[in-house]
């Protein structure tokens, strides 16, 4: 499979597809979900081949493609995965699949509503796999259209100020970063990520370049205090563009800091960590107890997913903290590792819960727990697979919620015990914000005649839910594969950030 | 078949048990249900007893193996596998035998439940998850088999969801046991650190090495890295066996059915943090102040949540607080070094309070569902069966000579007594003290219960009968090691080295031994019993109780009366409930409302970006005049554009 190019495909068939839909739909909307399906699952089953095809063994980049943009400035169409970006990849066209499964019952212009996450997930996957920082950059952008329309068109009554509000954070953020690679460009004359890694930096330019890519990613992950567009955009946003937006586009801050931030500007990485790490377990504490207030499910949900998210940047910052307290890197790439397992594993967990959220929206028309009450007496099968999602989000070890978490805070003990110890309250809070609603939502008698009518889990929708229960075991019971995955891409970051990038 | 594939078949068959009930109980049908999870756990059991024979009587060496690779990453190698030595064979035989009793049991307790499929389902996975948590050879699978037990006790005490009640004890369950597992978290975090593995031979190897290592907590103050390890460890224990000031779950998780009340909340899953320490004891041993503060931990338990048990009426209530007291003298004998006293206890109140348990839900079925033992009494012409093997129980538990009951807490308080070190003198007021009380409480419900004049109405006492077989048959059989077990395993359990190749006292502490020559043989033991101080304290107990609630229940009335402030203060359990309700269910949402409104809507959101964005508009207002539209019309130009330029790029190439 070599000669094929491969990560083009993954990219270009879905936004091919999109294209597709876009036109055709109008004529035949029988063909319309058909093809969406199998666009996504040819797109997943070549991301399979990716995998199956993908050496762990090295830290260098794979399936490359490389060709001259635009030679005056010498950007190149570059695309490679090593071992930090084909989970994400894989996630991406994993999520793809279900997405189209999710919105198969969409009335409004169900052309368009898919082909616009098609074309989302290949803007998605190209990002991923982008080796020139603008090409990265033009992907990194590009997403926020699709995202705009979707939750612009199909979203609810508040729409309008959360799109606007959605909009201007990203853009906002990325504006810096822009001006940063520019910057790097005119430094070092190269946009190619790679040689970025290499370039070096004088201390006082690192720092500048740190911040302008940590307001870039921050604002994606999103971090305390850029946080606020996220629990907006997801009460507006449809059942699918949740799930995208909380399973995928939020990994690209922490994609960002993994590819950018940490290998191109270490020196500042190191100097700037205790802002990273405070804001992250300021994520972690002060989100979880916003998190408990939320009367709407999906406000809860995502307060969840941003203080889950700062396991991620506490686990990719914790590297330096580690070296200066002990003197040794034991334990960065633990801490590194749980981050990107944590993604992965937040992916699953909040899709389905968004999904979750989502079964029950469909039937009674509310996002808000005083809706419901007693759920599990009329949806047993659907409230079996609730439990199980929001303990996962709780981090109860046999599920995928736990690994991550449980990496990052034996990585955070390295570095200093109160680490620890506050990343651990999640534990205490995690558990209180998910089960609270599981007590409100599912127990107790029924509610009301609402949810005394409600009808248990359609063919469609049970097969959603088997799909995420199984690889949220399957990752609990056995992270091995994935983390052998990424294990020596994250060895060979460690040891690259461990190199001081000043110059002389 | 080698060993280790049938030692794998253990925890494999009530998990397969569990997913057939579960997931496939409308298809199979209730007896189908009962049937399949049943011979699951029975096959456990005679593998369990099986593997026990060979470890026991075979010498079969230890075993210490990985089963499956479970992550490699950062030179660290998380395993799944099995330690079989004593320890484990042991508590494998008791969780399969009271998982199986209770099984059975279930049959016909639950013979009119909705949820029959779902509730042997529950169990099934209960005993593995309890399973793999006692055959753990490191600290991942062993967390892993903690949280899971955690989550079976949460699903089954919630197991009437539609009872409020049910559902906010088993929140409430979680989420204290979550305050332990902090701890323990944190606990694991360290071992990994200072030992660098978590695979329990590994750490014990290392642990010399980090003897005598300080760890700088807060400001200056220094701890011994041991300490602060088995201190934050036992916290773990604190949640899951119920320690003071986190046992406030227990008693409110008698809300779940009384089956799994014998079976998680007395059996098992309430004794896995004293297995925990037993099993660590070589770290434990290093660290005499973390022991000390164990000691007093378990004492406090043991007395005072003894004494609370006097007031409750309902049934099910003094057994729960009956098992806290218990659990906190087996605590004690952690305290004081005695693992294996520790150990011997948990095993014979396993069987006892397992009893008790069943015998207790043999009388709230006759009774349909009444548990307040006001409404009780003379219970004991309907249900021979149920008495008798009641007050074998309640025998055991107060420790009458003989009982198995007699030698465990017998030998814990002898222990104590030799022990040096601080919090001894508190803890040995309490241990005798505790004796009293438990007499007291026991023969209180005995007579309650199934003696005197009967104080049902006359519509449940035309009902009231023995249970059927199904129910009588787990009590008999539970009653008989309940009898037996301490006069024929105190010996090699403590004095013969059974346990050896599990559990190490340093010498210094090793009050076990010392009492070798005190116990020349059981029979001798027990019958010396009858002379001691314990003995005649019971009998106080008793003779207090027989007294009161046999001969003059009019009085219990006027001592409540005289003891007033007293007996609200135990009425009202020490008020922890209600101090924690305010302090921090009460407390903590406080504080996320005040951070969702505050922090997130006024300041970041109300201030600062839609402050921003107002301030931008009027700017903006001022460029408006020049150009028309917005401005995200002008960056989706832009982005389109870039789309357009690479995609047009890539297809042209």
């Amino acid at each position: 499979m070599s000669e094929w190019p491969l990560l083009s495909l993954l990219v270009w068939l879905p936004i091919a597809a999109a294209v597709g839909l876009a036109v055709l739909g109008q004529n035949q909307p029988g063909l319309v979900r058909p093809l969406a399906l199998v666009a996504t699952l040819v797109t997943f089953a070549l991301s399979l081949v990716l995998w199956s095809g993908f050496d762990a063994g090295t830290s260098m980049m794979q399936f490359e493609e490389r060709l001259v943009w635009i030679a005056a400035f010498d950007i190149h169409y570059h695309l490679g995965v090593d071992g930090l970006s084909l989970p994400l990849i894989l996630l991406t066209t994993l999520i793809g699949v279900l997405i189209v499964i999710a919105g198969w019952q969409i009335g409004e212009r169900p052309h368009l509503y898919l082909a616009a996450f098609l074309l989302l997930q290949g803007l998605m996957t190209g990002m991923f796999a982008a080796l020139d920082a603008l090409l990265f950059y033009v992907f990194f952008e590009a997403m926020l259209v699709p995202m705009f329309l979707i939750i612009g068109i199909w979203g609810g009554p508040n729409r309008i100020y959360a799109t606007i509000k959605f909009f201007l954070f990203t853009f906002f953020g990325s504006v810096f970063m822009l001006i940063a690679l520019i910057w790097l460009y005119l430094q070092g004359g190269s946009f190619a990520i790679l040689d970025l890694h290499q370039q070096t930096i004088d201390l006082n330019a690192q720092v500048w370049i740190f911040l302008a890519f940590l307001i870039a990613f921050a604002v994606k992950v999103p971090m305390w205090p850029v946080h606020t567009w996220l629990p907006d955009a997801h009460v507006e946003a449809p059942t699918g563009g949740s799930v995208v937006l909380a399973a995928i586009m939020l990994k690209i801050g922490g994609y960002g800091l993994v590819r950018f931030s940490l290998p191109i500007v270490p020196d500042a990485a190191a100097a700037l960590d205790w802002l990273v790490i405070g804001l992250s377990l300021v994520a972690i504490a002060y989100i979880g107890f916003v998190a408990l207030a939320q009367s709407d499910m999906k406000k809860l949900i995502a307060y969840s997913s941003i203080s889950h998210m700062g396991f991620v940047t506490l686990g990719l910052f914790l590297a330096f903290a580690i070296v200066r307290n002990t003197g040794e890197v034991t334990g960065a790439g633990l801490g590194i590792s749980g981050a990107m397992v944590q993604m992965i594993s937040h992916g699953f967990i909040s899709g389905a819960m968004f999904l979750a959220v989502g079964v029950l929206y469909d039937r009674v028309h509310s996002r808000e727990i005083s809706s419901y009450g007693g759920v599990a007496n009329t949806m047993p099968w659907f409230a079996m697979f609730a439990v199980l999602f929001f303990m996962a989000n709780a981090g109860l070890p046999g599920t995928s919620g736990f690994v991550g978490e449980f990496m990052v805070i034996l990585a955070a003990f390295h570095a200093n015990f109160w680490f620890a110890f506050v990343a651990g309250t999640t534990l205490l809070l995690g558990a209180a914000y998910s089960l609270w609603l599981v007590k409100r939502v599912f127990y107790g008698e029924i509610g009301n005649s609402a949810v005394a009518a409600l009808k248990d889990l359609s063919g469609r929708e049970w097969l959603l839910m088997v799909t995420l229960a199984v690889l949220v075991l399957g990752v609990g019971v056995w992270p091995w594969p994935l983390l052998n995955m990424m294990e020596v891409s994250v060895q060979n970051l460690v040891e690259h950030i461990m190199n001081s990038k000043l110059p002389g | 078949m080698t060993i280790q594939s049938l030692i794998l078949l253990i925890p494999l068959l009530p998990l397969i048990g569990c997913l057939t009930a579960g997931l496939f109980g409308a298809l199979i049908g209730r007896a189908g249900a009962h049937w399949v999870t049943i011979l699951a756990v029975a096959g456990s059991l005679l593998l369990s007893s099986y593997v026990a024979w060979e470890v026991f009587y075979n010498d079969l060496p230890v075993l210490n193996y990985s089963v499956y690779t479970w992550a490699v990453t950062d030179g660290i190698r998380f395993e799944i596998g099995f330690l079989i030595d004593s320890l484990t064979a042991l508590m494998m035989v008791v969780v399969t035998f009271v998982s199986l009793m209770v099984h059975i049991y279930t049959i016909g307790y639950m013979h009119d439940d909705d949820g029959y499929q779902r509730f042997f389902a529950y169990i099934n996975l209960f005993t593995f998850a309890m399973l793999m948590l006692v055959m753990a050879n490191n600290f991942l699978q062993l967390f892993f088999g903690w949280e899971a037990v955690g989550v079976v006790s949460y699903l089954l005490i919630g197991f009437w969801f539609k009872k409020d009640s049910a559902v906010r004890a088993n929140l409430k369950a979680f989420l204290v046991n979550r305050v332990g597992d902090f701890g323990f978290l944190l606990g694991i975090a360290a071992v990994l650190f200072y030992m660098g593995s978590l695979d329990y031979a590994e750490v014990f190897a290392a642990t010399p090495a980090v003897e005598g290592q300080t760890i700088a907590i807060l400001g200056q103050m220094e701890w011994q890295v041991m300490t602060f390890i088995c201190i934050c460890l036992f916290i773990g224990a604190m949640g899951k066996s119920a320690q003071v000031p986190l046992h406030v779950w227990l008693p409110d998780s008698m809300e779940g059915p009384t089956p799994i009340s014998a079976l998680i909340h007395a059996a098992t899953m309430v004794t896995a943090g004293i297995f925990m320490v037993a099993r660590l004891s070589p770290m434990f041993e290093t660290s005499v102040t973390a022991l000390s503060f164990i000691l007093v931990i378990g004492a406090i338990t043991a007395l005072f949540m003894g004494l609370v048990g006097i007031v409750q009426n309902d049934i099910k209530r003094v057994i729960a607080y009956s098992t806290l007291s218990q659990l906190g003298y087996m605590t004690v004998a952690l305290g004081v070094s005695a693992y294996s006293a520790a150990i011997f206890h948990l095993m014979t109140h396993a069987f006892f309070k397992a009893l008790l348990f069943l015998a207790a839900g043999s009388v709230i079925m006759a009774l349909h569902h009444k548990q307040d033992m006001r409404q009780m009494g003379g219970l004991a012409r309907y249900m021979p069966i149920t008495t008798v093997t009641a007050w074998l129980g309640s025998l055991a538990l107060i420790g009458f000579p003989f009982f198995s009951g007699f030698y465990s807490k017998d030998l814990i308080i002898e222990a104590v007594k030799l022990a040096d070190r601080p919090g001894v003198a508190f803890a040995t007021f309490a241990v005798y003290a505790g004796v009293f009380i438990t007499a007291l409480y026991s023969f209180r419900l005995l007579y309650l219960a199934f003696h005197g004049p009967t104080r049902m109405d006359e519509d449940t006492r035309s009902h009231a009968h023995e249970s059927p077989l199904v129910v009588t048959i787990p009590l008999i059989l539970l009653a008989i090691p309940s009898v037996l077990i301490g006069y024929f395993t105190v010996q090699p359990l403590l004095f013969g080295g059974a346990l050896a190749d599990a559990i190490h006292v340093r010498e210094a502490h090793d009050v076990v031994a010392a009492l070798a020559d005190k116990v020349t043989s059981p029979f001798a033991f027990a019958l010396h019993g009858f002379v001691t101080l314990v003995f005649w304290l019971a009998m106080l107990g008793v003779g207090l109780a027989t007294y009161i609630y046999l001969f003059n229940p009019a009085l219990a009335e006027r001592i409540r009366q005289r003891l007033g402030l007293v007996w609200t203060i135990l009425d009202r359990k020490y008020g922890f409930d209600e101090l924690y309700q305010r302090v921090f269910a009460g407390g903590g949402l406080r504080i996320a409302d005040g951070l969702s409104r505050g922090g997130d809507r006024f300041l970041i959101d109300g201030v600062i970006v839609n402050g921003t964005a107002r301030l931008v508009g009027r700017l903006a207002g001022v460029a408006r005049q020049i150009q028309s539209g917005f401005l995200f019309h002008y960056a989706f130009a832009m982005i389109i554009g870039l789309v357009a330029i690479v995609a047009s790029f890539v297809l042209l190439r």
